[in-house]
This record gives C-alpha cells, sequence and structure tokens, in this order.
C-alpha cells in the first residue's frame, strides 16, 4: 500500500465533488482525506484527494478520472515535487493536572490556543499530516474531545501550475 | 425566435438529425409531448409497452445506424425503467441520448410525487449526463450531449429537465448538426514501436472488438491482415464487422469461440487487438492468457490498455487513424508455417464441431441463414441462444449484428430488435429464448402497432438453458430454478397481440415457418422447440485458460 495525492482541477459545478467520489467508490478506494474548494476563477474548483492505494489501480483510476467531461487537468503530487500543509483544531479537556503538558507539548509543535476555558482547551495546529498523527499520538495521555481535520491542501513546488495542462 | 423548453428540446433533436425517437409519455415529459405532436412531419416518436423497450429500441437504432438512439421518458419510474436499458448501452459503449422529465424545480429534493434523482441513480452508468436548472441552458446542454455520445469511445448521455424548464421560454437559434469531436491518431513513437514488435512477430493475430465497428477500420484492418499474413479473429462487440466468409477470419472468441479462433490467440506471439477491451469471457484466466504472445493494443480510450492486460505496446488514439499510419511501416511478408498451423487448428475445430441431424440449435441457426438478407440485422438475447448465433449466423454487412455483449442483457432483444427494423428500414430477426423473451415480450404490441416486420425465433427449451448448462458441469445438477415448466403457449401470445405465429419441432417444420415468417407483413414469431439438454461448445470453464477447453458434448456430460 502507498498514500498518493491527487491535484485535480474541475469545472466548478454541482455534483462534481460527487461525480469524482464515485469514481473512488467504483474502483473501490478509500480516500483519506480531501479538500475542495473555489480557484481564482470561478469557473474551476481545485479538489486534492488522499487516499492509500496499490500503483496499478492508481493509474487506472486517473485514467478514468480523465474520462469524466468535468475533469480539467490531474496532476499527481509527492513529497519530492509539492508541498503540502493541513489544519487541525483540537478540543481537549482542560484538566489542572494536565495543563501544564498539554501547554509545553502545544509549544513544542507550534500549535496555537485559540479558546480557552474552564472546562476546555481548543488548540490549533498547522503542517504536514505525520505532526498532525504524532500530536494526536501525544494527546492521547489527555482527554481529547473533539478533532477536526481539514485533509491535505497540496501545491506543486515551483512555476508549473495545474491548470497549463487542461483538459477541456 | 422565442420557444418554449420543450420546444427547444424537440427543434434541437431535429437540428441533431434525428428522424426516430423511442419512448414513453407521462406528467412530467407532457411538455415534450405535446411539441412531438405539433413537428410530428418532422420527427417519429415510438411508443414502447415499457420505458426498458424503448431504451433497447433506442439502442438497436444506434448499433444498426451509427447514429446517436434517442429515448424519451418521464420523471420517477419513468426514468427508472430506463436504467437497464442505458446500462445495456453504456457496457458495449453504443451513442445513445436519454432525455427524462422530472418534477419542477421548486419541487426537486422534496420526495414529491414521481420525483427521482435519476442524474444521481445513472452517473456509474452513463458517459455524463445533466440536470437543465434553465431554460436558456437546454439546447446547447442538448448538442454537447450528442457530441459527447458519439465522440471517442462512444455511450449514453442523460438529461433530465424539470417541468418549468419545459413551460419556461427563451431566444432559440437553430445551429447545425453537432460534428464528432476530431480524433487523432497514436503517437508516432508508439506506431513506430508496434511496427517493429509486428515485423519481428512469426505467429502474429489480429484481434477486433466493437471499437473497430466505430472506427469504421474494417478496410485497414484487412490490408494488414494481408500484408502479415495474419489470421483474424473478434470479440462478442466485433462479429458483423467483416463478412463471416473472409478467409483469414476464424471467429469469436473466448469462453465459447471458435475452437481454430481461440487457438490461434493462444498460440500466437503478437496480438494486435483493436477496439477491444479484453474482458474475462475472452480471456479465462488472465495469469494463463496467451502467455506467449506480446500484445499490441490500439483503443480510443487510453484507460482500456493496461486494464485487464498488460500490453506490450499500448497506443491511444482512433483505429482507423492509427492503422493507416501503422500500415506503411510493416514489411509485406508471408508465414507458411502459421498458416499451416492455423490450417491444423481449422481441422481439429471441424473435427469438434458437432455435426448431428435433426433439429439442433446449430442446425436451427443455419437454416436461419438460409433466410436472411445482405442488409437483415439479427439481433439476440442473451443465453445459450446469443453463443449459438454468435458461432453459426453468416454476417455480410457491418452493424447487422445486435446483441448484448457488456452488461448480458437478457430481455434486450425484443426492443432490440424493433430499433433495428427502423434503423435498417428492413425486415430484422430476433433469435431469443423462452426465457429471455418472457421478460420483455410484451413489445410484441409495439411491434405489432407499428406493423414492424420481425422475425422472432425461439429457441424454445423450457430452461434457462446456460444457467442450467453451468448447473451440469459445476453444481451437481442441482437445477435450481432454471427449470421453467411454463405452460406459455408462444404462438397463441403472438396471435394475442395481434402478431402471427407457428411452432416447429423439426427441420421440415422450422423451414417451412421461416418460408412463411420471412414473406409476412408484419411481426411472426416462431416457437422453435430444442433439447433442454443441449450445450454451447467449446467451453472454458470460468477463470480456466486453452489447456481447460471442453470440446465434446460426452465428455463434459
Amino acid at each position: 500500500m502507498n498514500r498518493y495525492t491527487l491535484a485535480v482541477l474541475v469545472r466548478n459545478q454541482f455534483g462534481v465533488l460527487n461525480r469524482l467520489t464515485s469514481m473512488f467508490r467504483r474502483r473501490q478506494f478509500n480516500i483519506s482525506s480531501i479538500t475542495a474548494s473555489e480557484t481564482e476563477s470561478a469557473e474551476f474548483s481545485r479538489i486534492t484527494f488522499s487516499f492509500d492505494g496499490e500503483e496499478e489501480g492508481k493509474v487506472q483510476l486517473v485514467n478514468q478520472l480523465y474520462k469524466l467531461p468535468d475533469v480539467c487537468s490531474i496532476k499527481e503530487l509527492t513529497n519530492e515535487n509539492s508541498l503540502s500543509c493541513e489544519l487541525m483544531l483540537i478540543k481537549l479537556k482542560n484538566d489542572p493536572a494536565a495543563r501544564e503538558e498539554i501547554h509545553s507539548a502545544a509549544e513544542a509543535f507550534k500549535a496555537e490556543t485559540i479558546d480557552y476555558s474552564r472546562d476546555s482547551i481548543v488548540l490549533r495546529l498547522i503542517g504536514n499530516g505525520t505532526k498532525m498523527d504524532d500530536f494526536i499520538s501525544l494527546m492521547k495521555d489527555f482527554t481529547i474531545l473533539e478533532i477536526c481535520r481539514t485533509g491535505t491542501a497540496s501545491i506543486e513546488k515551483g512555476s508549473s501550475i495545474l491548470r497549463q495542462n487542461l483538459n477541456l | 425566435m422565442k420557444l418554449s423548453g420543450a420546444d427547444i428540446i424537440v427543434r434541437t433533436l431535429i437540428e441533431q438529425g434525428c428522424e426516430t425517437v423511442f419512448g414513453y409519455p407521462g406528467g412530467q415529459i407532457l411538455n415534450v409531448y405535446d411539441s412531438l405532436y405539433k413537428y410530428q412531419n418532422e420527427i417519429t416518436h415510438i411508443l414502447t409497452a415499457h420505458e426498458q423497450g424503448a431504451a433497447h429500441a433506442a439502442d438497436g437504432y444506434a448499433r444498426t445506424t451509427g447514429k446517436v438512439g434517442v429515448v424519451i421518458s418521464t420523471s420517477g419510474p419513468g426514468a427508472t425503467n430506463l436504467v437497464t436499458g442505458i446500462a445495456t448501452a453504456y457496457l458495449d459503449s453504443i451513442p445513445m441520448v436519454a432525455i427524462c422529465g422530472n418534477v419542477p424545480t421548486t419541487q426537486i429534493g422534496s420526495d414529491s410525487f414521481q420525483e427521482i434523482d435519476i442524474t444521481g441513480v445513472t452517473l456509474p452508468i452513463t458517459k455524463h449526463n445533466y440536470f437543465v436548472g434553465e431554460v436558456e441552458d437546454l439546447a446547447d446542454t442538448i448538442r454537447e450531449a450528442f457530441v459527447l455520445a458519439k465522440s471517442g469511445r462512444p455511450g449514453p448521455v442523460l438529461i433530465d429537465v424539470p417541468k418549468d424548464v419545459q413551460i419556461a421560454t427563451c431566444e432559440y437559434e437553430p445551429k447545425p448538426p453537432a460534428e464528432k469531436e476530431k480524433s487523432h491518431a497514436a503517437k508516432d513513437m508508439r506506431i513506430e514501436e508496434a511496427a517493429k514488435l509486428i515485423n519481428s512477430s512469426k505467429r502474429p493475430f489480429i484481434y477486433f472488438g466493437g471499437g473497430l465497428i466505430t472506427a469504421d477500420a474494417q478496410e485497414e484492418m484487412l490490408a494488414l491482415a494481408e500484408k502479415i499474413d495474419a489470421p483474424v479473429g473478434c470479440s462478442l462487440m466485433g462479429l458483423s464487422a467483416i463478412p463471416t466468409d473472409n478467409p483469414r477470419f476464424l471467429g469469436m472468441q473466448g469462453m465459447h469461440g471458435h475452437y481454430a479462433s481461440s487457438m490461434a490467440m493462444h498460440n500466437a506471439d503478437c496480438i494486435i487487438s483493436l477496439g477491444v477491451r479484453f474482458n474475462d469471457r475472452v480471456t479465462g484466466n488472465r495469469q494463463k492468457f496467451a502467455t506467449g504472445a506480446k500484445i499490441i493494443h490500439i483503443d480510443v480510450d487510453g484507460s482500456e490498455l493496461c486494464k485487464t492486460v498488460n500490453a506490450a505496446c499500448g497506443l491511444r488514439g482512433d483505429v482507423k487513424l492509427t492503422l493507416q499510419k501503422l500500415l506503411p511501416l510493416l514489411d509485406e511478408d508471408k508465414k507458411p508455417e502459421w498458416s499451416a498451423k492455423v490450417a491444423d487448428f481449422l481441422k481439429d475445430e471441424e473435427r469438434f464441431t458437432a455435426n448431428r441431424e435433426g433439429l439442433t440449435p446449430r442446425n436451427a441457426i443455419l437454416t436461419l441463414n438460409k433466410y436472411l438478407g445482405e442488409n437483415t440485422a439479427v439481433c439476440t438475447d442473451v443465453g445459450q441462444h446469443q453463443m449459438w448465433s454468435a458461432q453459426n449466423l453468416t454476417f455480410r454487412t457491418s452493424r447487422r449484428f445486435v446483441s448484448s455483449g457488456g452488461l448480458g442483457t437478457m430481455g434486450f432483444g425484443t426492443g432490440a430488435a424493433i430499433g433495428a427494423a427502423f434503423g435498417t428500414k428492413e425486415r430484422s430477426v430476433l433469435v431469443t429464448g423462452d426465457g429471455s423473451f418472457g421478460m420483455t415480450l410484451q413489445e410484441l404490441a409495439t411491434a405489432v402497432t407499428y406493423n414492424v416486420p420481425i422475425v422472432i425465433l425461439i429457441m424454445n427449451n423450457g430452461v434457462l438453458g446456460m444457467v442450467r448448462q453451468w448447473q451440469t458441469l459445476f453444481y451437481d445438477k442441482h437445477y435450481s430454478n432454471t427449470v421453467l415448466n411454463r405452460k406459455t403457449d408462444f404462438v397463441g401470445i403472438a396471435k394475442a397481440f395481434g402478431a402471427d405465429g407457428m411452432a416447429a419441432t423439426n427441420l421440415d417444420e422450422l423451414e417451412d415457418a421461416l418460408e412463411k415468417a420471412f414473406s409476412y407483413n408484419g411481426t411472426f414469431v416462431i416457437d422453435c422447440l430444442i433439447d433442454k439438454d443441449e450445450f454451447v461448445l467449446p467451453m472454458l470453464p470460468p477463470g480456466g485458460s486453452m489447456d481447460d477447453i471442453m470440446t465434446e458434448l460426452e465428455a463434459v456430460k
């Protein structure tokens, strides 16, 4: 199993996300993270998928995605050719006994406290997926109330852009 | 000029060159039917007994003409009844446009009467689909749908139109029929690679499918076969592309393919495959499939290359244009050794073919062959009769074998035969089974209403023969729910619908019945009684390879 990240530029129309995720479902890929948003042009949306799978299946998936009329461009992003980043909000129980340790862990991970009450602390963390996973594992020593992650946003290094190879 | 959405739909269909459409009216498509009434001198609508029949008819029309088949239905159950027909067209890459009515936009999402999310339902079985929320988008959406349906690898496209969009008005400007997207040959580098492989091959085999018919590349394919002295075989979908009597043609491949054709492919060192997708029914066990061969795969759909089998050279491009560029790079060559080997396979096949006397399935089809005109379309349903037809029918003209290959839709035939008769403007033939025919025989009503000349040959064995064959071979003869034991009188049914028919219990009676059927003005049903334990042979057991091929009746029983 390998982890893959695909950046897909699509026509910004309702149902387009459904068309793409439906293709993942048909190929039996479980999407581990997904981000979708409008781009600099209202005409296009950019969707970033992360998923685990085998090379052969991934090639098929990309080929099938390319056949969707709404798909304009696809690029596979790797650690070498791209920059990725994710945002996480984590809500912890504000236990006086644990407060100190949470605080120093947060400092080490450059997590920001964005809400503080008698019973809870909300931290905001930005970074790559591994950093998130490490921080969560550390926080498991305390009481995690809730976690919300945005999924990976990825962009290619250098001047190359997704719109360069439009498949319109 | 300002027109209603409904008028725009019909005018755009006319503009795109539609002469005949199939469908069934209902509440949410009433406005379109009102427009069809208005424009009835320019476009003919054929009312079927069931929307599934309409979809299959549009499919049969598309397969025989190469044009886009059009089917119209109402919302909800009308739309869901199209699903099997759309899926059938999708799996066989048939150009089709389906237009459904839906509840007004104000009611969408409220589970109102006969509302269904048909774009959601048909997402995985269409090339693309549209929900048209604004009347201004209607004409261009239909035009785009036609382009999509027929371009590249064809397929069905669905357009969902809420009722208020059919009522709303806007400016309409007629446009010329939309052209297909321009197709391209594969990359030169790949073509050169393929040429190298072919030139070094000693035992080449050409294997084509439905994609060859779509690309209209028969001439180029035959030129290739001639130049490199190769035998030729095809998938079920490739049948009728070239005349059956072409001396290089060994027939269909696969699970029930011709022995010589399968053996030639199995023993080839280079398989030049054109517009095929190496379905499991063709390859059997993929690990053991043609292990000694380098596969050259040319297809307009790049996703088919290396999908199921690994090609030594995959060429994404139009089959016709690619072959035109490939041909000049090939050395003219005679391969007497390989030809002799193929001739031996053919001799073996002759030995295996059971030439029994009497009303055997093979003899029934061979008798039918005598009555087929050059332009007669032969449709089938799905099961044993389909394979007997594929193995034994004689074809002279392309697009004259109409069969559900990918989805394997029992009940496809009756609607398809109606569509084929409209498409060819000639009498069509349906070879079916008692099981398949029982699924959609209500379309006899359509055939009779429009006085469609169809000869329906039911290979009636009183069982679900293909399933029974598997039960005999792999399920200890537990004939679970395959013995029909029905008391259906098919000739009586034909007459009740207003058609005519005859039963045939021996070859002489079959000759008489066919004689009458092919001169009858209208639909004629022949109830041809065959033995319930007739087998389709040869048979490659599922997941097996050529080493496991079953050829003799006694050996498998």
